[in-house]
């Protein structure tokens, strides 16, 4: 099963639901990796005839069966990135009433609401269920830089080399957590890294 | 003190613009200038009626960039408690009156990439300002406005004739209606809608729209309510160790007020939320009418808003 | 009076200072021996003459350093000042404000002059001189935010009311107390506030949200807040806290009274009108201990506060570690004597250090 329960923790940090069927005039489905199982799990023939599905496989074996649901459109890439040109025409041509779902990992659920929200829905009325990996997308404080797929804590940011430490504050502008350097006040003394919920 | 700051102000302008809706201008007394404002803001009017003050809302209808002056249109009740009437019968061009700071509890979105108005009636009066408002910056909007007749649609030839492209009237008596689900239908991703009216027309307009998905942030409504009279009742009030009657013509609030204890305020209209009070005990029926309380709240018999609110039966112990 | 501008730093030889003067009027946060948060909100409509409350914006001896201070902090990170595209009326608004506010309150330093939309603002200390047109952004070198804030002392956060919270959607942030604008901005108040431990369970966030969204126009509000900062450093912000962390660990006993201050932020809430925004400045005041020191009432109070916070606190507001040698410092200013109730210095009532 590719669900997790994550820890309580304080108010800037995501909650994810489960996704449930809503009324609209169209649905946009985003997922990667392992969040085609919500898909699956949500899609009626109903929603489908109006659904726009855009997936990032990530290695994972959904793509026949979203294929399968008969949505609208559907499109598969190679990463979120790839994607992104398309996901803002279609949001730039949109209209009231569409409905969004967001499925997979913590990266690709947030930098997709920024865009939906960005595009004038608020964050309030995307629907979001994490599935598959815990890792993290961290924006540096010092540099700004982003590193992503983050599952050890501390890390080392992929852009200025800084021992950083996770936190839990979370921007949905920025699709990231906050990471800030461990070892200001005693330099050189980093912890072993270990994983971010052991 | 409860409530905004206060102007002292002099009615300059008295125009009745069909039988039952009047405008009033107002400017300040000492000459000065007003506040401005942000479109959607009311001001809340004191009338001196006699040993009665009455304190109403009305929205501020003016250019939010003119500080010379306020405008407000009020509409005859002549089932109401009389606040109208005054105004219509009583108030006369040079007299003073007290109103409050603007205060907005319907601003915009600024955000929106387009405005929807949906107006009814007198309904009308906050988009003045605020159309105004976006006029200045360039923004995109389009008002829908449903009115009696010809002769009761309020500004409904001004707005036509400046604004021909984005203002659409419907009139009752030609059997004219808003298309709801159809307008609603492919409005741009980022729209908002405001709704002003009747109490049917905001319930309508919000479920249309959340049938339609869409979000509950995009969809903004305002209606205030006049206190409506009913039958006296006694209320005794526990932190100031008072019995209090309140009369068949004034709000608890009003009696509350009248009898010196302060109870917060802005809105006077069952919409802000400032005059939430606990209810300690009670042996009776609440007639609430407020739109801050949800169902819930109202069935539970914990609170009250007094200033639109009533009560039936034996005993009302209050925490003020 | 006509203020003596000092000429000092707030990074690299730190030779910020008080006068005798901003001693006095220093904005002392602790009105009773012990600190908790509370909605410890009030008007603000003045206060006792010469005060920090008494103006709306209060200009001291620091002013013109500060925004020396700002304009270098801009230069290496434009990222602390942002407006998000629907707050430029808001920035209008918060120029009027303070262009009025000043230009009222301190006549020989300000001067405002308008005639419709054509606006001349003086400002002498910075020695500005400028003609612009009200609510148009081509006749300012910026935005009507940056522009104006570069000529005002604090931080300000500009926050968009709607949906009963308010949204963190503009800011001009220098001299914070470990926040970060840049990623901050876009939360609503529950979230930005979210790191900060305690009060949320005490419901502190909730009862002040309701307070500020009430908050009208006409009718400012304020309150203090405090930390602690080793060396006058206004820009402790997390971006570069890889560089000023580790001056953390540089306090001594010899040197804590001349290194170690107490940081008040003097925080206020003005509705702004034509956009029916919120605007919060946060205004930031230092002192050294050696400074609070001349005050007897503070100095045993400062030493029963520090004793007694909670640790999460103590954490929170980054002086757990330095906590054991400040309070070996303070315990020396602390004759067990009561103090009077409130903020102020009483040093007409309160007797001299009784050891």
């Amino acid at each position: 099963m590719s669900k997790f329960t994550f820890p309580k923790s304080i108010t800037s940090r995501p909650v994810y639901g489960t996704l449930e069927p809503r009324e609209g005039s169209a649905h946009l489905m985003i997922a990667d990796a392992e969040g085609a199982e919500a898909i699956l799990d949500v899609a009626t023939p109903e929603m489908m005839a109006k659904a726009h599905i855009i997936y990032i496989p990530k290695g994972e074996d959904f793509e026949d069966r979203l294929r399968a649901l008969k949505p609208a459109s559907f499109y598969a890439g190679p990463s979120y990135a790839a994607a992104q040109p398309r996901l803002h025409k279609f949001l730039a041509d949109a209209k009231m009433g569409l409905q969004v779902y967001l499925a997979g990992t913590e990266g690709l659920i947030g930098q997709a609401q920024s865009a939906a929200m960005a595009a004038g829905i608020p964050h309030t009325a995307i629907q979001t269920e994490h599935r598959g990996s815990v890792a993290r997308r961290m924006q540096c404080v010092h540099c700004k830089g982003i590193t992503e797929d983050v599952e050890t804590d501390p890390f080392v940011c992929s852009h200025c080399g800084l021992n950083l430490f996770v936190r839990d504050h979370y921007s949905r502008r920025l699709a990231a957590y906050q990471a800030v350097c461990i070892d200001a006040e005693d330099p050189g003394n980093v912890p072993e890294p270990k994983g971010i919920y052991e | 003190m409860s409530g905004a700051d206060k102007i002292a102000v002099t009615v300059t302008d008295i125009v009745p613009l069909n039988e039952l809706v009047t405008r009033f201008e107002f400017r300040r007394t000492d000459g000065g200038l007003l506040p401005t404002f942000s479109g959607g803001a009311h001001t809340v009017v004191e009338m001196r009626d006699g040993d009665i003050t009455r304190m109403n809302p009305y929205s501020l209808m003016s250019d939010p960039m003119d500080q010379t002056a306020y405008c407000i249109s009020v509409r005859r009740d002549d089932e109401g408690r009389g606040g109208s009437l005054f105004m219509h019968n009583k108030v006369a061009v040079g007299d003073e009156m007290v109103i409050s700071y603007p205060v907005n509890l319907f601003s915009l979105d600024l955000r929106a990439k387009k405005h929807l108005f949906l107006a009814g009636g007198i309904g009308i009066t906050p988009f003045m300002a605020q159309i105004k408002q976006l006029e200045r910056f360039n923004c995109r909007w389009e008002l829908h406005y449903a009115c009696r007749s010809k002769d009761l649609g309020s500004y409904a030839d001004e707005l036509s004739a400046h604004h021909p492209n984005e203002t659409h009237i419907y009139y009752d008596d030609q059997k004219q209606a808003i298309d709801l689900v159809n307008l609603l239908d492919g409005q741009p991703l980022g729209t908002h809608v405001y709704v002003c009216g009747p109490k049917g027309m905001i319930d309508w307009v919000r479920n249309t729209a959340k049938a339609e998905g869409w979000p509950r942030e995009a969809i903004h409504y305002e209606e205030f309510l006049a206190p409506k009279p009913g039958k006296p009742f006694e209320v005794k009030l526990a932190i100031s160790n008072k019995v209090i009657q309140v009369g068949e013509q004034e709000s608890l609030l009003e009696a509350m007020e009248r009898e010196g204890v302060d109870a917060p305020y802005l809105c006077r209209g069952g919409a802000c939320g400032q005059c939430e009070t606990r209810v300690i005990d009670y042996a009776g029926n609440f007639i609430h009418r407020d739109h801050w309380l949800d169902d819930a709240e109202h069935a539970s018999g914990e609170k009250i808003m007094p200033c639109v609110s009533r009560f039936e039966g034996k005993t009302l112990v209050l925490d003020r | 009076m006509t203020i003596q501008f000092n000429d000092e730093t707030f990074r690299d030889d730190y030779s910020f200072h008080n006068s005798e003067w901003a001693i006095k009027r220093f904005p002392f946060p602790f009105h009773e021996d012990s600190y908790m948060y509370s909605v410890n909100m009030e008007q603000h409509r003045g206060g006792p003459d010469g005060s920090v409350f008494e103006k709306r914006f209060d200009v001291d001896e620091h002013y013109v350093s500060e925004m020396k201070d700002r304009a270098l902090v801009l230069a290496d990170d434009p990222l602390r000042c942002q407006s998000l595209p629907h707050m430029t009326l808001a920035g209008w608004d918060l120029l009027e404000l303070i262009m009025v506010s000043k230009s009222e309150d301190y006549p020989d330093l300000f001067e405002l002059h308008r005639d419709g939309n054509a606006w001349r603002w003086i400002n002498k200390p910075l020695g500005i001189d400028h003609s612009f047109t009200f609510l148009d952004e081509a006749t300012l070198p910026y935005g009507p935010m940056e522009y104006i804030t570069r000529q005002a002392q604090g931080d300000f956060a500009v926050l968009d009311q709607r949906d009963d919270n308010l949204w963190m959607d503009a800011g001009m942030v220098t001299t914070q107390a470990d926040w970060s604008l840049d990623f901050d901005i876009g939360m609503n108040f529950f979230e930005w506030h979210a790191p900060v431990p305690l009060a949320h369970e005490k419901g502190i966030f909730v009862r002040a949200l309701k307070f500020l969204l009430n908050i009208q126009q006409g009718s400012p509000a304020r309150r203090l807040n405090w930390t602690m900062t080793v060396n006058p450093l206004l820009d402790t912000s997390p971006e570069n806290y890889h560089k000023w962390g580790i001056q953390k660990t540089t306090l001594t006993p010899e040197n804590i009274g001349a290194k170690q201050h107490l940081r008040v932020e003097l925080q206020t809430f003005f509705r702004l009108p034509r956009s029916n925004a919120l605007v919060f400045p946060i205004r930031c005041y230092l002192c050294s201990f050696q400074d609070l020191m001349t005050v007897p009432k503070w100095g045993r109070r400062l030493h029963r506060v520090i004793r007694d916070l909670p640790d999460e606190l103590a954490t929170y507001k980054g002086f757990i570690d330095n906590r054991p040698l400040m309070l070996d410092y303070l315990s020396k200013f602390d004759d067990g004597l009561p103090t009077s109730p409130g903020i102020w210095p009483d040093l007409d009532v309160e007797p001299a250090l009784q050891k």
